[in-house]
């Protein structure tokens, strides 16, 4: 399989922080490569230096097989593009924002036209090309975001955690957007993501990260087996959580995670493994509510990020939940550090590892 | 003349079609705008790189550009004098001293500080990624300045703004380097401190009515322009958006 992009030894210091310590990576053409890793892994300056918008200290980076060096960075920065983790978007239009890329690369008028077309049906926002593309919602300007860098086409295309602080149906929509993408043009993808779902069920490979090193390489089915009891404390991603798994009376897995939490999930399983929740698929509620959900816990708010158009919350119910809802949401419910809560979730969302 | 005579002559006056009150209007516009011009050619590069660009030094460089705001003028316009005079100073062979040249040269020092400062804030206000992300959509490193230079684009035009309305009403640095000649370098600012020396205080009024309602009418214009470009994006975005 041919090398579309390949890391030597790449090592990156800011300050006295030294974010990547010696990475080595091989990247296939055609393929889906997800970095799994806790934040402050790498996985964005590993990105950032695949896009050619960051130099490494030490180390060499290859395109095609082409080194990339001072002279040539301009020219194959046009052969990759990153969609960044914060949405950036410039202050105009959805179609001039689209365009862009496309501008720089002097397309003719009509491809330019039929290109942002095509892009923005991919992320399901026809219509939206006059609007202001920072008045639409988070999930709408991550999605104009993602039809930036898939109107251009290039042989890369870099992407850091595309779904984080998105609601379920927009993180659904740029999944979708990914998958099409990577199936019908055969785009070399590379995804910075700790949604464990997403990085089991996307990539065709997966690199895991830590301490600015890629620790394993291998295609998902090897690194969940390989590190199903681990991965949790490997990780340190939200909503992961080692435990023993035993099948009760009535058909369904609970899984005991310590601290007398006790997970239900859908699948059957027995014996040590590791559980994913998605932070999109916790409700919360600040009393307890009537649900079919098999998991309601009680906790409370030990820990409030804001995020823009979401807010995330960490919830000590014995073991720490990261949820996710959208700001509106939160001004409602009055939350505060130490406010009680509920949280309740399907036992179909909970992912065995 | 009591003052009230003193007040309508001089608003019959500022409205009237005087040859020299027009001539020495349109010489203001002249050197002001151009001044703004020439300020705004150097300084917005320079506040560019001062606002996206690390490098030694680049507090010091910030500190003395704000410190500059405040420049006295008469200050200035000495210095420049002694500098231009046409005997003794280092730029006397150019032969600029009591030319409109000279005071668009001086304004444009003047107000290069102001138009740095605020540009440079105005630039560093601009999420830092805009940079990065048109240049990962194959922006060169120009063109990803161009892009954050055209996001920073309010605060700059308010950057011009200010700088067009110090040169405009400052009279120390054209009093010096312009001097009085008559047809040739009287300004507004001139005109109104040089009418009032020889016993003329309603010229000097209406010389001064012109003035501030010129600023007025010039700010107004400009900043009408903008919000009319602003709120026409936002109007086509609300059509869209109901469509």
């Amino acid at each position: 399989m041919e090398v579309a992009a390949e890391l030597r030894n790449v090592t990156k210091t800011f300050a006295e922080k030294r974010a990547l310590d010696g990475v080595n990576v091989q990247i296939f053409d055609g393929e889906i490569l997800a970095l799994l890793g806790p934040n402050g892994s790498g996985k964005t300056t590993l990105l950032k230096i695949l896009a050619s918008i960051l130099r490494p200290t030490d180390g060499e980076i290859h395109f095609h097989g082409v080194k990339v060096t001072g002279q040539n960075v301009e020219k194959i920065r046009m052969e990759s593009t990153l969609v960044f983790q914060k949405t950036v978007l410039f202050n105009t239009t959805v179609y001039d924002n689209v365009a862009y890329g496309l501008r720089i690369r002097r397309a003719t008028k009509n491809e330019i036209d039929y290109k942002v077309a095509h892009a923005l049906k991919l992320v399901r926002l026809e219509g939206f090309e006059k609007r202001l593309a920072r008045k639409l919602s988070g999930g709408e300007q991550q999605r104009v975001a993602l039809a930036r860098a898939l109107a251009l086409n290039t042989r890369l295309l870099l992407l850091d955690e595309p779904t984080a602080n998105l609601d379920p149906k927009n993180a659904r929509i740029i999944e979708d957007a990914i998958a099409t993408t990577s199936r019908e043009l055969k785009t070399t993808i590379v995804m910075a993501t700790h949604n464990m779902f997403q990085a089991k069920n996307l990539p065709h490979r997966i690199a895991l990260m830590e301490n600015g090193k890629i620790t394993e390489v291998g295609t998902s089915t090897e690194i969940f087996e390989r590190l199903s009891k681990t991965l949790a404390s490997f990780a340190a991603v939200e909503n992961t959580f080692a435990g023993t798994a035993r099948v009760s009376e009535n058909g369904s897995t609970v899984i005991d995670v310590g601290n007398n939490v006790q997970v239900v999930a859908a699948t059957k399983n027995v014996g040590e493994v590791s559980v994913f929740v998605s932070p999109e698929d916790i409700i919360m509620s600040k009393s307890r509510f009537e649900s079919s959900a098999r998991n309601i816990f009680k906790g409370k708010i030990v820990e409030i990020s804001d995020l823009g158009s979401v807010v995330r919350l960490k919830v000590d119910v014995g073991k720490i939940f990261t949820v996710q809802i959208t700001k509106q949401s939160f001004s409602e419910m009055r939350l505060n550090l130490n406010s009680e809560v509920f949280l309740a979730f399907k036992a179909s969302s909970v992912q065995i590892i | 003349m009591n003052m009230l005579d003193c007040l309508i002559a001089s608003l019959q006056l500022s409205f009237s079609i005087d040859p020299r009150i027009i001539e020495i209007t349109l010489r203001s516009l002249f050197v002001s705008g151009s001044a703004a011009l020439i300020a705004a050619l150097w300084g917005i590069p320079i506040a560019t790189i001062i606002a996206t660009k690390d490098f030694h030094g680049k507090f010091l460089i910030k500190t003395i550009f704000n410190s500059l705001i405040g420049i006295p003028t008469v200050a200035l316009g000495f210095i420049l004098f002694l500098a231009f005079s046409r005997e003794t100073g280092p730029l006397g062979f150019l032969r600029l001293l009591y030319t409109p040249t000279a005071i668009i040269i001086g304004e444009a020092i003047l107000i290069t500080p102001i138009i740095v400062s605020l540009a440079t804030t105005a630039i560093e206000a601009v999420d830092p990624e805009i940079a990065n992300l048109a240049k990962t959509l194959g922006a060169s490193e120009s063109q990803a300045s161009l892009v954050v230079l055209k996001e920073a684009l309010e605060g700059v035009f308010l950057a011009g703004i200010a700088s067009f309305n110090r040169a405009i009403g400052e009279l120390g640095i054209a009093q010096f380097v312009g001097g009085f000649i008559f047809g040739q370098t009287e300004l507004l600012t001139t005109g109104i401190w040089i009418e009032l020396q020889l016993g003329n205080p309603g010229t000097s009024i209406a010389l001064t009515v012109i003035l501030l309602t010129m600023v007025f009418t010039i700010n107004l214009a400009l900043n009408t322009i903008q919000r009319i470009r602003m709120r026409g994006r936002e109007w086509k975005s609300l059509l869209s958006s109901e469509m």
